[in-house]
């Protein structure tokens, strides 16, 4: 094998940033429950904040999101408000009152609260489910950089990102994963900024994406030559998304990012509740800093790609260092359909000359800023960073499910707290192999699969941890009619929807944002059902007293 | 507030008001500004609509969150229900 001076550097960004993280992991090993579920509670507000930020950034948010923008113009952003809007909620409606009752898991807060086991396990199988679909994306996602950068197979690329997974959830758990992923926050962010800024200062003489996108009269400059191929404007609203769709996709996003098991127990591992506040607030604006840069990178990289290559005569574009590298890999596709040696690019699929990935648009932007061959290689080691800080956050989700909320709490409550520790390390080492295992067979409906995920967080848990919170006459009954009721409308209909061929017979809303309808079901269930029976038990409306100020965090910790 | 549970109650009622206060500047640059009612005219180069969409609503996320969370240090400590340090 010969490699190229990029594929070196980025062999030697993945050794550096990997050995960080082994040496992060190991470091910070744990010997207790408290350590493995929560990080003995013990993180400072900002770090956590970069930790989530990491956890919460995924291989897509890294990689596709941007491009995703890039083709789907205004309506992009529902995912730039879906994936950020619903830190709101978690900071003001669940996360301190979370930290206050300052148990391990999701589930355990469920099951107490509405004083039932059926309702843990429900949870608890319900955190699985929505950890396990997102986590086999991630394992894919480490796999794709792998082979894309190094000419490694994906198979290999998932074997390696799990066994540097493996080690530092198996021997640090939650806190060896927290600091882990602090450094992942910070490998992963400056991956995207430098090109980001370089593209930025090549267009517009302005390095502030933020800026030169609002000042600069770049994207006034594509929407005329939208006009002129034929699109519709780049900043016109609601072109590939109805405006209902657009209104229900980002709250259902919202909702259920506020509703994600693996978001919410990071507010867990602060110190206090006032910790868990200001934590959100770091954390949100840990993302915005890459949100608020993802839709200039994607304008900017799209004017600078029509431009480059439409009109340009194809023989010409292929003397481009980048054209032919990403021409190899098939993610770009050029081919002069009607002989005329010119390129063309058209909103008709059939008669453009230019065909573009949108994972291309991240990927890419390095070398068409023409950066040097370690920026490039320092993007891939991004890549990876989101991808392997998400998935040891969903890993330590589905391993405590099992471990804490269904073998600790369930089935053998006696044990040590060596036992318990013990099989926490092995479910989430059988958890890693099980994410791997569908990293390199990946099941042919990811896409409908995260759709799942949120709208299942957004109807399920969502609304019963905020009436368990702020209504203290929700009760054991209502929760779980509710709970069943805005599971199976919004799994039904998902399914139905996408495997079925059912028509999205409720005002043409799609999969993606049925979880909003699923959302107020729930919630409308919940409180009919709870009014018209029993009121919860006396010890559970104190708790919920005790829940709502901040005072005796410390003392209230895990039995 | 001399009866405890009055104090608690007045505390819970003006947390309330400030989330809903919160929520609903929330809902307004978010749903409002960029979804429901896109406006057309420019804010910088950009049309507001879409500043609103892909910039402005993500910048006020951030605010609202450490604006809440100065709050309630002050709420926290004036019905003395403030964590020890």
């Amino acid at each position: 094998m010969d490699f190229t001076n990029t594929q070196l550097w980025t062999f030697a960004f993945v050794i550096i940033t990997f050995g960080a993280y082994l040496w992060i992991g190991y470091s910070n090993r744990v010997r207790d429950t408290k350590g493995f579920y929560v990080a003995g509670q013990g993180v400072p507000p900002v770090f956590n904040g970069m930790a989530t930020a990491a956890d919460w950034m995924s291989a897509a948010s890294f990689i596709s999101m941007a491009g995703l923008i890039s083709f789907m113009g205004y309506d992009g952003a529902v995912y730039l408000m879906g994936w950020t809007g619903g830190y709101v909620l978690l900071a003001l409606l669940l996360a301190p009152y979370l930290r206050k009752f300052g148990q391990y898991t999701v589930p355990d807060f469920v099951g107490e609260r509405y004083y039932s086991r059926l309702a843990r396990v429900v949870a608890a199988i319900c955190a699985v489910f929505v950890s396990l679909t997102y986590v086999t994306g991630q394992m894919r996602g480490v796999g794709v950089v792998f082979s894309r950068f190094l000419g490694v197979s994906i198979t290999w690329g998932v074997i390696i990102g799990m066994a540097i997974v493996a080690f530092f959830a198996v021997v640090g758990g939650m806190k060896g994963i927290t600091w882990t992923q602090v450094a992942q926050y910070a490998v992963l962010i400056v991956a995207f900024l430098i090109p980001a800024i370089a593209i930025s200062a090549k267009l517009t003489g302005n390095p502030i994406p933020q800026l030169s996108f609002t000042f600069s009269d770049i994207t006034q400059k594509l929407n005329q030559i939208q006009i002129d191929l034929g699109f519709a404007e780049y900043t016109a609203p609601f072109q590939s998304l109805s405006k209902l769709n657009v209104f229900c996709i980002a709250m259902a996003l919202m909702v259920g990012t506020a509703g994600l098991p693996h978001v919410i127990v990071r507010f867990y591992t602060v110190p206090s509740v006032r910790a868990a506040r200001y934590s959100a607030g770091w954390a949100l604006l840990f993302i915005a800093i890459l949100y608020t840069t993802a839709p200039a990178l994607a304008a900017f990289a799209r004017y600078n790609l029509i431009n480059t290559l439409h009109g340009t005569p194809i023989e010409q574009a292929r003397q481009l260092e980048w054209v032919q590298s990403w021409e190899k890999t098939g993610l770009l596709t050029l081919t002069d359909k009607n002989g005329d040696g010119k390129l063309e690019m058209s909103p008709d699929a059939a008669l453009s000359e230019i065909k573009i990935d949108r994972d291309i648009i991240v990927l890419s932007t390095p070398e068409v800023a023409g950066l040097a061959p370690w920026v490039i290689a320092l993007v891939a080691a991004g890549g990876l960073a989101a991808a392997l800080s998400t998935a040891a956050g969903l890993l330590l989700v589905i391993s405590s499910s099992f471990s804490h909320d269904v073998y600790a709490k369930l089935i053998n409550p006696k044990a040590s707290e060596e036992k318990k520790l013990l099989v926490g390390r092995v479910t989430i080492f059988f958890a890693v192999c099980v994410a791997g295992f569908f990293g390199i067979h990946p099941p042919g409906f990811v896409a409908e699969v995260v759709a799942f995920a949120f709208g299942l967080a957004a109807a399920s848990f969502f609304p019963i941890i905020l009436l368990g919170i702020f209504d203290k006459r929700t009760n054991r009954q209502g929760a779980i009619a509710g709970m069943v009721v805005g599971i199976v409308f919004t799994a039904a209909y998902i399914i139905g929807n996408r495997f079925f061929g059912m028509p999205a017979f409720l005002f043409g809303i799609s999969a993606q944002g049925i979880g909003t309808v699923g959302m107020v079901l729930n919630l409308v269930v919940t409180l009919v059902v709870s009014r018209i029976t029993p009121p919860p038990p006396e010890e559970i409306q104190e708790m919920v007293e005790n829940v709502r100020v901040p005072r005796g965090a410390g003392t209230a910790q895990a039995h | 507030m001399s009866d405890p549970k009055q104090a608690r109650e007045a505390y819970w009622k003006k947390n309330r008001s400030l989330i809903t206060t919160l929520l609903l500047i929330w809902a307004v640059v978010s749903f409002g500004l960029a979804i429901l009612f896109p406006m057309t005219f420019n804010i910088g180069k950009l049309p507001a609509g879409f500043w609103w969409a892909q910039q402005g609503s993500m910048f006020v996320f951030v605010i609202l969150i450490f604006v809440y969370a100065w709050r309630m240090d002050k709420i926290d400590r004036e019905y003395d229900v403030h964590e020890e340090e």
